[in-house]
């Protein structure tokens, strides 16, 4: 290698390094926070290697702060509106491929455009009529207007890249329109399904705003949990950031094993829900 | 079925065009579900919002009809139209960077090099992690006294900042997190869009003579440019709806230094409860975001046809 192309290599790896650096150093130093004890975490200049790491600041969020019981919340909330999202989302994106019944992906992607806050206000005010606020009843379908669009749009798409030919062919041989979907189409949308399960479970999981405003002291989600942690304990950094962490671990692991899956919905539909 | 089945054997017996027609009918009972769903949980809402938005109403009161009221006052109300300012400074801001950055990490990650794969998955991270999680680790770290920024200034010889606790400062704090956060989405739609790049081009240019520079600037930029702009597109809706970050890291704070648009909102709703004058913040905020979107659609198509 000539002296010239050496800098070259050097020059890129050094830029490699520059961006890569802050998204490295921030969650390691999440780490850090929640595996040290607070007299490290408080020190000038920081500590940043744990000695000894202590799950001390683990332990402490699950025992005072219930965050085991607000994983469950975050679980059922989370997962019950993306299944619904799923039953009536896969349907609805195949129907918009078939039928190029593109008004309803404009008022998706209106939906899509309206701050999350709008919503809350009108469905507030419906569940305190109906009693349901502080439920979790009320949470999953609030999260349906983050999950629908997100699977609808996903679907749509997917759909639409599909060939057409075999679902005809079955309809020649006396396949109903839903014979037809359920059993030529859908299998072979696996994996727009997996992407569209994918991006609305974490959307859904990471929403804040849903759960500070509608749940109670039993129903929050996890990300409101978290945020609790804070409130109530005063600045104490290792327990805030264990809790963190037990938030977004399982988003982080979903991004590194699935980045595929996450690359393809993310580009193609760019839906962010909220 | 029977029918159909019958007229796709025999195309003549029918005009096509109705043919084609009654089938795709019958689709349309796929999407009738997911239509009453967001009737219910997204159009409903929309409704309720522009009706309320003409009351004076406090939950637990009696709504009054109060025409425009809720507008006009909210015209001359100095709290929210400095909000309103302050929500497009923060936007620029956050909108600008990132596209910048993203523009600049896709070229380094449409080149081939060893573990590629796994840097791009690391590189993505923060834009699927919680925001909570995230702010709150932010918040640790712009902490004036202990925080680890200021620690990081004070390696390269820089005095330490205020960061989030300066009147002056707190918009650009809470846009570097803005920027951590959102680059990556950014990186995405621009290397999907340099992925089907066309090769001759560069050859052709190389064989002339072209500088890296001239490369990137007359052939890359503007074979990405409709990538660039639906990211940007995409990052000002996202830009104007911030809210977890801000709301987390500084609840509008210092003072009202960092209070947008979606922080008086939600102040108005749930801290005041007053569902009348926020619907119609709701109202002017979705117009902002509608206008800016068709501006930017605008000005798309002019530069295209120019």
């Amino acid at each position: 290698m000539s002296p010239r192309r050496i800098v070259r290599r050097i020059g890129f790896w050094f830029s490699v390094v520059v961006i890569v650096s802050p998204a490295i150093f921030v969650f390691l130093w999440m780490l850090s926070l929640a595996l040290k004890n607070e007299i490290d975490n408080t020190a000038y200049p920081p500590v940043f290697i744990p000695n000894p790491p202590t799950f001390a600041n683990f332990i402490s969020v699950f025992q005072q702060n219930n965050i085991g019981r607000y994983l469950w919340n975050s679980i059922v909330v989370s997962g019950g509106a993306t299944l619904i999202a799923l039953l009536i989302g896969v349907p609805a994106g195949y129907g918009i491929a078939r039928t190029g019944a593109h008004r309803f992906t404009v008022l998706i992607l209106i939906a899509r455009m309206t701050p999350a806050l709008s919503y809350l206000i009108p469905l507030f005010a419906v569940f305190q009529f109906l009693r349901l606020n502080n439920t979790l009843t009320a949470l999953v379908i609030t999260h349906l207007v983050i999950t629908v669009p997100i699977v609808v749009y996903v679907m749509a798409g997917h759909f639409e890249t599909l060939p057409r030919e075999l679902e005809e062919a079955a309809q020649i041989d006396g396949a109903g329109a839903w014979t037809a979907f359920r059993y030529v189409a859908l299998p072979l949308a696996r994996p727009g399904i997996v992407v569209g399960v994918i991006l609305s479970f974490i959307f859904s999981w990471n929403n804040f705003v849903f759960g500070a405003v509608l749940s109670g002291r039993e129903t929050r989600t996890l990300p409101v949990a978290v945020y609790n942690v804070l409130t109530f304990e005063q600045l104490a950094w290792g327990p805030l950031a264990a809790a963190a962490i037990v938030v977004t671990l399982p988003v982080l692991l979903l991004t590194i094993f699935l980045q595929k899956e996450i690359v393809t919905g993310m580009t193609a539909g760019s839906v962010k829900g909220g | 079925m029977a029918t159909v089945a019958a007229s796709a054997s025999m195309p003549a017996a029918l005009p096509r065009a109705s043919v084609v027609a009654r089938r795709r009918r019958r689709f349309y009972w796929f999407i009738v579900p997911a239509l009453v769903v967001v009737g219910a949980v997204i159009v409903f809402p929309w409704l309720f919002t522009l009706w309320m938005s003409a009351f004076e109403w406090k939950i637990g009161g009696t709504p009054h009809f109060v025409g425009f009221d809720n507008y006009t006052g909210l015209f001359t109300n100095r709290r929210f139209l400095e909000a309103v300012v302050r929500t497009f400074y923060f936007t620029a801001l956050a909108v600008i960077v990132p596209l910048i950055l993203g523009t600049i990490a896709a070229m380094i990650f449409h080149r081939e090099f060893k573990y590629r794969g796994i840097l791009r998955g690391v590189f993505i991270m923060p834009m699927m992690a919680t925001p909570v999680a995230v702010a709150l680790v932010w918040t640790m770290m712009f902490h004036p006294q202990q925080g680890v920024l200021n620690y990081l200034l004070s390696l390269v010889g820089l005095p330490p900042s205020q960061w989030v606790y300066s009147p002056t400062l707190v918009i650009p704090s809470l846009v570097l997190v803005e920027v951590w956060h959102w680059t990556p989405l950014i990186m995405l739609i621009v290397l999907g869009g340099m992925a089907a790049l066309p090769t001759e081009p560069y050859e052709s240019a190389r064989l002339d003579g072209a500088s890296e520079w001239q490369l990137f600037r007359y052939i890359t930029l503007p074979l990405v440019a409709p990538f660039l702009f639906v990211a940007g597109v995409i990052r000002t809706i996202d830009a104007l709806k911030t809210f977890d970050t801000i709301y987390v890291i500084t609840s509008g704070g210092p003072g009202t230094a960092s209070e947008t648009i979606n922080l008086y909102l939600y102040l108005q709703a749930f801290a005041f409860y007053n569902i009348g004058n926020a619907s119609a913040v709701v109202v002017i905020f979705f117009t902002i975001v509608l206008a800016l979107a068709l501006v930017l659609l605008y000005l798309r198509q002019k530069t295209q046809w120019t």
